[in-house]
């Protein structure tokens, strides 16, 4: 689909052992895009986000264009378009938890990391803080997830500590 | 809406109107037979449907909701009301939200004057804004090929996105983001330098998505209009051709579900300037010089006096000049030929058969029809005893061998013919955009082609000036209007017996022998 | 990860048995606690037969929509040749519910076995499980069980040597609460934007990949084990109030309580002793304010209206609101009404699908202009303007994220409309912390 996906610079995803795991996935579904979603997912686990250069690769293995599988990164708020820090926190800030005192979390994370603000990586590349909506873990006001990991229960006061674990 | 034979009709009320539609039409569409016109934005005729623009709710009796027309299919005996309290109350609704974000900026916006969301809103939407917050604002993009897309212009109606990933199947377009962040998007890369993509500038219902080559050229209210045909190839696209004073500024496509949907292809539409030529040949003349039209007209004849004539003509010419001209021939024992340029094939996937065909001329199987023969080298062949008959050519691709082997030279030609070596008469003639005419498109389908602007100077239509030179060579040719000659064609020709412009109309007529859709 | 609670003794633990119990998680210990004996019993009758069994408990949808679930499974057409799909809704991204997020976590073989036993009632070969991707320990959960399962024959090409096909897949969801909508829900799982499609035609008749499908939420599907295991009559026994409701329900109570988690009774019991007893009454030195009990989409309850409920799907209409997904936010005299609706708006203003324009463009203006009323810089003039756009939003688009975003706006208004005065007016309530963090960036996202 576009001339980035042959560019010699491009390390294809979707080789060895990570094509075979497409391969595998693609018969679970009867369209060769239904494995879209999973597809990205791998991208991202390899690469940690999702450039256009894979996006013209996804495409071109599921028979879709790039602009296509674009349309559809830029939905799901989880593909991250840009390169994240080391440790992806985000902090849910939706009505539950914010009525639980979520916004100081947050600040708390931003101060600690050196984020400073939303979305932007602190200077180490270790962090990247962002505010999610509804992690559905309201009961454990304020679920925290950072990376695959959910942290539930989550106060400003105990942030340094979390911290201190990623280390 | 198109009824395969059998179909039930279903009987419905619109606006307390009476209409019977096929099965499995849109309460939309079955409005348009009421002569109501549902306002809509994402609904397209010539694209899958959305449903999501929620303009065109209506109020459908004993439905508790109020439903999308465009997706909505009638049923026996329901009960339309497209203006009833709710109904308007919603679409104003709508109306409100589209223009709470919309920059308003009219008076520099190319799609004033046939903008849907002006319309729509001068027709039923709010007087004023309540929005005290401030607008959204994104940058424009040129989206290549002809494109501009002005983020802030655009209602997120997706019909541009569904035209490339359905009709156009190379979707290169996307809605990216979600919510009031949503635009449309593209890669890098991947932009709209694509065959048939200028079609998302007409299926734009605002001035989101603009064509770069009509930009800020006019306001549309200035424009005069007439119904034409493309002669960019031949599949005879049927298109509007569009002036302001007398310069043509833009091709647009005119609907015809027989040839080309709602579409025309970018070659076609981008390329009219020949038409607007200041190199016009607007003056007869003969060898000695410019001249009066009977003149020219007696020049021409006496060249062809004893003469064979060599007929070269371009294969865009009409349906009646071919005949004509196959009459000269005829008369002088001689032949009409033609060349055609060609160029690669475009289809456009989602369309019935339609292309960018690979012949580059609109009327080669008129002229075929009309007994002029197709040749890679039409000039071949002429000697002492023929006078060269050039209709409508470029003097630049005219062989100079030829000119110096002929016994005479007649130039029918709507570019001047230049210092030719050799020029018995020249007779300057309209193009397709400044006369009547007809021309049949691949498949055999006969469609008119009306005038959309003066022709310059002295010049006439073509059919004009032959039946002239007819006359002159005593043959039976009086022939006041475009029309006249029509008909005299098609009662001595079988293909077009019976037709007439009347019947032809303006979404044309297939001639005898032809079967449409036939290869 | 936190262990849940004991049971409350007014409970009456069904699915929630064996929260907290890390051998359940596993087959061999599901079996041990009687599992995929329902399914053994189900593939051993006619598919028809289990449908009736199910509509004759009276069960209803979990997911918020309560229809009635053997008549869903009922609207599939046996033998007519299609591929069947059967979904089950995992995506559980209603802010206030995370009854699914347990039930995934502590008994995946639960899911397995309702998903098995429903595809097995409505012929489907086919079954994905579509789970929100933000459940990274719930997915792990159902990655491993759905793996135990096929390894022993329990589900695949010859569930349990049936010769039946029973495949179930589980599908990761890449963030989006629209998903959620059955429609859209499809349209991920085709590789599609999580757009909700224009119904008709329904998921029955062309669902999934354009076959018969369909779809049903991870309690629904969970609590049908129980109800072959025990007879329909037991289930439909389990009902205190009106008899459309039967059986037992998982709630959630989060917010400004003393004991939020996920409490099982039966339906029909008083929200009262639900949010006084078994969730331990309000936060010391605090009083309830309100309560948006069926998940944020539904209308906000005054604490008067609350406290005269009947936890089933009529007595939450009773009482002005609607039962929705079971998973009660409730908020107390420290909090600000509007600031607490203003970030329920933002919410759906980030999760709309961009489709219809009321709701794209609804919920943002809705946003904007409930942020500047909470800034102090809102007129008298703009609760009309909000009401009126609320009644724009509702009821006129494809799916209900819109009547959703309206939802919380009108009934806040209504009820509660002195504090968005007072704020208009300039006078600040001192006892309610409006929190000086700027909630910004709705897009924010990696």
């Amino acid at each position: 689909m576009s001339a980035h996906a042959e560019d010699a610079r491009y390390e294809p995803v979707f080789v060895g052992e990570r094509r075979k795991r497409l391969d595998v996935i693609l018969e679970r579904y009867p369209t060769k895009q239904a494995a879209l979603l999973p597809a990205l997912w791998m991208v991202q686990e390899a690469r940690g986000w999702v450039s256009e250069d894979a996006m013209a690769e996804v495409g071109a293995a599921l028979g879709i264009t790039q602009a296509y599988v674009k349309g559809v990164v830029t939905f799901y708020t989880m593909y991250h378009q840009h390169p994240v820090g080391k440790y992806f926190i985000q902090v849910c800030t939706t009505t539950p938890c914010l009525c639980s005192g979520a916004d100081k979390v947050v600040d708390a994370f931003l101060d600690h990391t050196g984020c400073k603000e939303l979305g932007l990586t602190s200077p180490d590349g270790k962090y990247t803080v962002i505010e999610v909506e509804c992690l559905g873990a309201c009961g454990f006001a304020t679920p925290v997830q950072v990376n695959a990991d959910t942290i539930e229960n989550v106060t400003a006061e105990k942030v340094p500590e979390i911290l201190a674990g990623l280390k | 809406m198109t009824a395969p034979g059998g179909h039930q009709l279903v009987n419905l009320t619109i606006e307390g109107r009476p209409v019977s539609v096929p099965a499995g039409t849109s309460i939309l569409e079955a409005a348009k037979t009421a002569g109501v016109l549902i306002p809509h934005y994402c609904y397209h005729p010539g694209l899958p449907v959305a449903g999501s623009c929620r303009m065109c709710l209506v109020h459908v009796e004993k439905s508790p909701k109020l439903m999308p027309s465009c997706a909505t299919a009638v049923a026996e005996g329901q009960v339309v009301q497209v203006h009833e309290p709710r109904a308007d109350e919603a679409r104003k609704g709508v109306l409100e939200m589209l223009l709470i974000n919309h920059p308003l900026d009219c008076p520099i916006c190319d799609k004033s004057g046939e903008c849907e969301l002006q319309d729509f809103t001068y027709q039923e939407g709010p007087a004023h804004s309540r929005l005290r917050d401030p607008k959204r604002f994104n940058a424009a993009e040129d989206f290549g090929g002809d494109v501009l897309y002005v983020a802030n212009r655009c209602i997120l109606c997706t019909r541009c996105v569904r035209f490339m990933e359905s009709v156009h199947q190379d979707a290169v377009l996307n809605v990216s983001e979600r919510g009031d962040r949503a635009v449309i998007g593209r890669t890098e890369g991947g932009d709209l330098a694509r065959p048939w993509a200028g079609n998302v500038v007409d299926v734009c219902p605002v001035g989101a998505l603009l064509s770069k080559d009509f930009l800020n050229k006019a306001r549309v209210w200035e424009l005069d209009r007439a119904a034409s045909i493309c002669t960019g190839c031949s599949q005879g696209c049927n298109i509007m051709i569009e002036t302001r004073d007398t310069s043509v500024v833009r091709l647009k496509p005119r609907p015809n579900p027989d040839v080309n949907a709602f579409f025309m292809c970018d070659h076609g539409r981008l390329d009219y300037r020949w038409m607007n030529r200041q190199d016009r040949c607007a003056a007869p003349a003969t060898g000695a010089g410019e001249s009066d039209w009977d003149s020219a007209v007696t020049a021409a004849a006496d060249a062809l006096e004893g003469r064979r004539a060599h007929i070269v003509a371009s294969a865009s010419l009409d349906n009646e000049v071919f005949w004509l001209l196959g009459r000269v021939a005829k008369k002088t024992g001689g032949t009409v030929a033609f060349a055609v340029p060609t160029g690669p094939e475009a289809p456009l996937p989602g369309a019935r058969d339609l292309a960018l065909r690979a012949d580059r001329v609109a009327n080669a199987t008129g002229a075929g029809l009309l007994g002029a023969a197709r040749k890679d080298d039409p000039f071949a062949g002429v000697g002492p005893g023929d006078a060269l008959v050039i209709a409508d050519l470029d003097p630049a691709g005219v062989p100079v061998s030829a000119l110096e082997a002929a016994g005479a030279v007649v130039w029918l030609g709507t570019v001047h013919p230049g210092s030719l070596s050799k020029l018995n008469a020249a007779l300057p003639v309209a193009n397709v955009a400044e006369c009547e005419g007809t021309l049949t498109n691949l498949r055999g389908r006969v469609q008119r082609h009306l005038q959309a602007r003066p022709a310059p100077g002295m010049a006439r239509p073509a059919w004009s000036a032959l039946a002239d030179i007819l006359m002159a060579l005593g043959e039976e040719a009086g022939y006041q209007t475009a029309e006249e000659a029509f008909a005299a064609m098609a009662a001595a020709v079988p293909a077009f017996t019976g037709m007439t412009y009347a019947t032809i109309g303006l979404r044309g007529a297939v001639v005898a022998s032809s079967a449409e859709g036939a290869p | 990860m936190g262990y849940p609670h004991k049971p409350h003794p007014r409970e009456t633990p069904v699915i929630s048995k064996h929260f907290g119990d890390p051998e359940a998680r596993s087959l061999a210990g599901w079996k041990a606690r009687g599992g995929y004996r329902a399914l053994e019993q189900a593939l051993a009758m006619p598919p028809a037969a289990v449908i009736d069994v199910v509509k004759n408990s009276g069960l209803r949808g979990r997911g918020g929509a309560g229809f009635p679930t053997g008549l869903k499974w009922s609207f599939m057409k046996q033998d007519d040749g299609k591929p069947h799909y059967l979904c089950c809704n995992a995506d559980e991204s209603e802010p206030g519910t995370f009854k699914d997020r347990e039930i995934m976590r502590w008994t995946p073989h639960a899911l397995v076995e309702g998903c098995a036993i429903g595809a097995y009632a409505i012929g489907a070969q086919r079954t994905y499980i579509y789970i929100r991707g933000e459940f990274t320990e719930p997915i792990r959960a159902m990655e491993a069980a759905v793996a135990e399962a096929y390894a022993a024959g329990l589900i695949g090409g010859n569930a349990m040597g049936t010769g039946k096909q029973v495949d179930i897949h589980v599908h990761k969801g890449a963030g989006a609460y629209i998903c959620g909508e059955e429609t859209a829900l499809m349209n991920s799982i085709e590789g599609r934007r999580g757009n909700p499609r224009v119904k008709p035609p329904f998921p029955a008749v062309s669902g999934l990949f354009a076959q018969p499908t369909t779809i049903n939420n991870v309690e629904t599907l969970t609590a049908v084990p129980h109800i072959l295991n025990n007879g329909a009559e037991w289930y439909k026994a389990m009902s205190l109030s009106n008899p459309k409701s039967t059986g037992t329900k998982l709630f959630s109570a989060c917010g400004n309580i003393a004991k939020p988690g996920n409490y099982e009774v039966v339906m029909g019991f008083p929200f009262r002793d639900f949010l006084y007893d078994l969730c331990g009454g309000p936060l010391p030195g605090r009083k309830f304010k309100a309560v948006i009990p069926g998940g944020s989409s539904v209308p906000i309850q005054t604490m008067a209206e609350a406290e005269a409920t009947l936890m089933d799907y009529e007595g939450f209409v009773a009482q002005g609101s609607m039962l929705g997904s079971g998973g009660a936010i409730v908020l107390d005299d420290a909090q600000s009404m509007p600031r607490m609706i203003a970030r329920l708006t933002r919410f759906y203003a980030h999760e709309s699908c961009a489709q219809c324009t009321q709701c794209r463009e609804g919920t943002a203006w809705t946003t904007k202009i409930l942020d500047r009323i909470v800034a102090g810089h809102g007129t008298f003039e703009d609760l009309d303007t909000l009401l009126s756009i609320a009644d724009n939003m509702t009821g006129k688009t494809i799916c209900v994220l819109s009547d959703s975003c309206a939802t919380p706006v009108v009934s806040g208004i209504q009820k509660f409309r002195d504090e968005f005065e007072a704020l208009i007016a300039g006078r600040r309530s001192s006892t309610v912390a409006m929190g000086g963090h700027a909630v910004a960036r709705a897009g924010a996202s990696a």
